[in-house]
């Protein structure tokens, strides 16, 4: 049985049927893209498969358990994670704190430790603070730790959002345009990253992504999408010479 | 290593603020002592300490949570009536540190539940139509306190929101809210002492709070709604637990503040008192704990001491309000500041002192 598996999924908003009949197979520890041009659907799906969006129709099943519809923190407990498109960091946190609250579910202690400054306290954030370190150390932001988020620069927030996404001790992870803004050498380096992290947690990511580059050289498998309907589906050279997808990208009839 | 340094930087940063209460108290003891504290000022110390609770429960609403409330007076107006009601009636029944105890702990707990019932369905909203919505909280609370009728006689407890008549109460019975009158007769009990210890425990409560884990979500909210979630925080109850713990406290302050005179009547606690409130907090600097307590007294004390200049009192309060603005959140002028600092500094530094300093 694959780690998810969607079936017949589709939203409508109002009269827009925006995903329509998506069907989904991941395998653990295997690297998938989701590509289609602007408007094709593809953050959407992202945010079906978080509990952002509820959808209409179709079922999400994450490691034999049904998560459609249910809330993005309960599914985050599930163990899917993401990125976003426009980053959305605790601007205001520090980049330690950033990935600390994302340990919420990992490393717990109650409200009234807290506030009582009971033993657990410093233990559990001893733990906290080693743990994300760890994490940041990965994406080589350990030395910036103590800064806001808000003050580094564009591309360690985006590595920052991976980091804090990773927290989660996710099964599957999400990234949404995780190249965007990025140069050739800061795309080739995130490859590595993103691949590097594939091979040490152990998970299967998916990821949304325009540079055509990036997701030819690490994506195993490539589903594309045309207003909101899968049009293709195989590996980066079958769907490089597939004329649909082409048709799509390129206009035509 | 890292983590020790930013340990240590929020530790100190706390226990600077708790040296700023205790140094105060101190000062104010030793004045009292030599005699040298007017009455006008010394009237004012029990509001103060109130007013610094008060303020730093509505940042962890406003600063921390990051949700614009305009009802903290409500909170504050229940956990007076009630916490009231337990002092006035048990008085002389039981030792004095017992009901007042009991009035704190009663006050806080009646504040907190309307803080839970306001919440659950107010917590939906944001912005603009959260803050129009705890306004109104307000506004009710004022209004149905100042209609309340309350007494008891032999025959049991007795309400009415109408007038004391349609109580039906044997005439030998007590009023204990006697509707606009409020509460009258009201053993003052309220001490400086007990405010300073008030206002170190909210310190010590909402400022561990917030440096833990609960605290790290609850501000987490108030970056990135979104992102929150998506990281598997649960926001409806951070929400409300954030929201609950200012009204708790709001309604000690109430108490504090209620027991300090011999009447409480509910119009104190109107919009008015819920903007002053929220004046302290913006001018100390929204999510600023400490900038809440400094804020709160110099404003409460303020007006006292220009009563000098009687006639411009409201008008050279109402200048201070402005340039305190300008003076801390003005980019401009914080760059300014920033530089003026810098150079003290760098002209400071060859000398051995400067490093102590630093």
């Amino acid at each position: 049985m694959a780690l998810l598996e969607v079936s017949n999924l589709g939203i409508a908003f109002g009269g827009l049927q925006a995903v329509a009949q998506l069907d989904l197979k991941i395998e653990k520890g295997h690297l998938y893209g989701l590509i289609g041009p602007n408007g094709a659907g593809k953050t959407t799906v992202f945010n079906m498969l978080t509990g952002v969006y509820t959808p209409t129709e179709g079922n999400i099943v994450l490691d034999g358990k049904d998560i459609t519809g249910k809330s993005p923190d309960l599914i985050s407990k599930a163990g899917v994670a993401r990125t976003f498109q426009n980053i959305r960091l605790f601007n205001d946190m520090s980049v330690l704190d950033n990935v600390k609250v994302a340990l919420h579910n990992q490393i717990r202690y109650s409200m009234w430790t807290g506030i009582l400054r009971l033993p657990a306290y410093r233990e559990k954030e001893h733990e906290m603070d080693r743990e994300a370190l760890r994490l940041l150390k990965i994406f080589d932001l350990d030395k910036e730790a103590s800064l806001k988020a808000s003050q580094l620069p564009y591309g360690k927030q985006r590595k920052l959002e991976i980091a804090r996404a990773l927290a989660t001790n996710p099964k599957l992870l999400l990234l949404d345009e995780p190249a965007a803004g990025m140069n050739p050498n800061e795309t080739a380096e995130l490859m590595n990253t993103v691949r590097s992290v594939r091979d040490q947690f152990g998970i299967a990511i998916l990821l949304i992504e325009h540079d055509m580059n990036f997701v030819m050289g690490i994506c195993e498998e490539i589903t594309v999408l045309d207003y909101g309907r899968v049009i293709a589906h195989g590996d980066g050279k079958s769907i490089r010479n597939n004329p649909k997808v082409i048709a799509a990208y390129l206009g035509g009839d | 290593m890292f983590r020790l340094k930013n340990m240590r930087k929020s530790t100190k940063s706390n226990l600077v603020t708790f040296g700023i209460v205790i140094g105060f108290y101190i000062v104010i003891q030793i004045l009292s002592a030599l005699g040298l504290l007017t009455s006008s000022l010394s009237g004012q110390l029990v509001p103060i300490c109130s007013y610094v609770i008060l303020a730093v429960s509505l940042n962890l609403t406003v600063g921390i949570l990051g949700e614009l409330s305009l009802g903290h007076a409500g909170f504050m107006s229940v956990g007076a009536f009630s916490g009231t009601i337990v002092w006035t009636t048990l008085y002389g029944q039981v030792p004095n540190w017992l009901g007042l105890l009991l009035s704190f702990v009663v006050g806080g707990v009646v504040a907190g539940l309307f803080g839970f019932i306001v919440g659950v369905p107010v917590l939906r909203l944001s912005g603009d139509y959260l803050a129009i919505v705890t306004l109104a909280f307000g506004e009710i609370i004022k209004n149905v306190m100042n209609a309340c009728y309350l007494g008891y006689d032999s025959t049991g407890l007795h309400l009415s929101f109408k007038d004391a008549a349609s109580m039906n109460m044997d005439p030998t019975g007590t009023m204990i809210i006697n509707g606009a009158m409020g509460i009258t007769g009201i053993k003052k009990a309220s001490t400086f002492t007990i405010g300073i210890v008030l206002v170190i425990l909210t310190l010590l409560v909402i400022l561990n709070l917030i440096n833990s884990r609960a605290g790290r979500a609850i501000e987490s909210i108030r970056d990135n709604e979104i992102a929150a979630r998506s990281v598997g925080i649960n926001i409806t109850k951070y929400k409300l637990m954030a929201f609950i713990t200012s009204a708790v406290f709001a309604g000690i302050a109430g108490v504090l503040y209620s027991l300090n005179y011999s009447s409480l009547v509910a119009k104190k606690f109107d919009y008015n008192t819920s903007i002053l409130i929220l004046v302290f907090v913006v001018l100390g600097g929204i999510g600023n704990i400490r900038g809440s307590v400094i804020a709160a007294a110099l404003l409460t004390v303020l007006p006292e001491l220009l009563r000098a200049v009687n006639d411009y009192r409201m008008l050279i309060y109402a200048i201070v309000l402005i340039v305190v603005m300008i003076f801390s959140q003005s980019p401009q002028v914080v760059a300014w500041r920033k530089r003026i600092l810098d150079g003290i500094r760098s002209r400071m530094k060859p000398g051995p002192k400067a490093k102590e300093v630093q």
